[in-house]
């Protein structure tokens, strides 16, 4: 019994090599499609400028920011690759998940805070990284990752500055992980 | 040759309908390699759990090579693959603040959308922060639109930057991510943390 839980446990998640391999192959087919590599943080930002358009029209006449983006976007901010694109990442995760028998409704956290205390870093987390996504010029996703494939400066840059950043402050934020 | 959408081979249409069909590859991946944990994720930065760094650079390496590979086949013309601008400042800055939000949101935004599509609260709450994140910077954005804009170097390639041909920096991207996989695999022994 306890033999078969430990292969179960294994078999839990795709090898993390193969997984990566099979991410290239994804990131790799984007480009030869598009001409682009993923994105998440774009989405959001589409997202974000359709629903100021809507609420409030004359302030996106006149902002900066709506403004630069109606020029570089084109006026439909939704019809995007990445839009699309984010709206696969739903549906396949969730194919995924079914799949293994992952859907479940729940807060993940560790036993030693409350759920509470994980939602309130949840957000402030959300907060910082979609403000900072827009500063980069690009996610994780989009600039880190997309970027070294095409070993785009920038996108070493971001990784480093991603990844770098977080291992130096892993030690302050500790008792929400271990 | 691609990129297809380029060279007029695929209509913008069909284009988003691949770009959906993509998303799907994305996500599946993503959440079956568990991505949609953030237990999983933040793993890498206390050693129990090194999937985002195996995942993220055997990703790259593939790509890389993949790119590199469909060039010299004349499958891809690379000359019209975007490379991302190096605005060499706000990279760095905007780096430091989502490092600082994946330590403590404990997803990226990739991942938090694959995170809430089997459930997660935690990620739900995570893409609320980040619209209101990208909202804040949309509306702020005089106040930062100079350090935005600063410091534009171009589309450098790094391996130009650097001095060495594409295919040897590859290489030694290779190299170096086979030496982080093994500091990887012995974290994961030395570092070991109950799942939860």
């Amino acid at each position: 019994m306890a033999k078969k839980e430990q292969t179960v446990k294994k078999t839990k998640y795709l090898n993390p090599y193969l997984g990566g391999v099979l991410l290239g192959l994804v990131l790799l087919a984007a480009n030869y499609v598009s001409g682009r590599g993923l994105g998440a943080s774009g989405a959001i930002k589409s997202a974000v400028v359709a629903a100021v358009k809507t609420v409030a029209p004359a302030h996106t006449e006149k902002a900066v920011f709506y403004q630069e983006y109606a020029n570089s976007h084109g006026e439909n901010s939704m019809k995007s690759w990445l839009v699309f694109e984010m709206l696969g990442v739903v549906v396949g995760g969730f194919l995924s998940g079914a799949l293994a028998g992952r859907l479940k409704v729940k807060v993940e956290h560790s036993p030693k805070i409350t759920s509470k205390r994980r939602l309130a870093f949840a957000l402030m987390g959300g907060i910082l990284f979609g403000f900072g996504s827009q500063l980069g010029r690009g996610c994780t996703s989009g600039s880190a990752l997309s970027g070294m494939a095409v070993i785009s400066l920038g996108g070493f840059i971001s990784m480093a500055a991603i990844f770098g950043t977080a291992f130096a402050l892993a030690y302050f934020f500790r008792k929400n992980w271990i | 040759m691609g990129p297809l959408v380029t060279y007029d081979l695929i209509s913008q249409d069909t284009n988003l309908l691949l770009a959906f069909i993509i998303g799907i590859g994305f996500g599946f991946v993503l959440e079956a390699s568990g991505f949609s944990s953030s237990r999983k994720l933040a793993g890498i930065f206390y050693g129990y759990d090194a999937v985002v760094l195996k995942v993220f650079f055997t990703a790259a390496i593939t790509a890389m090579l993949g790119l590199l590979f469909f060039s010299l086949f004349g499958w891809i013309d690379l000359d019209l693959v975007y490379v991302n601008p190096t605005y060499l400042y706000s990279a760095i800055g905007g780096g430091v603040i989502m490092g600082a939000g994946f330590i403590m949101g404990g997803f990226c935004p990739g991942t938090s959308f694959c995170a809430a599509s089997i459930g997660k609260l935690d990620a739900l709450v995570f893409i609320g922060g980040l619209f209101l994140g990208v909202l804040i910077f949309a509306e702020g954005y005089p106040l930062w639109e100079g350090f935005f804009k600063t410091t534009f170097m171009g589309y450098p390639k790094i391996s130009s930057f650097v001095g060495l041909s594409d295919g040897v920096f590859a290489f030694l991207v290779i190299l170096a991510a086979l030496g982080m996989f093994w500091v990887a695999e012995w974290a994961e022994k030395k570092f070991p943390q109950a799942e939860y």
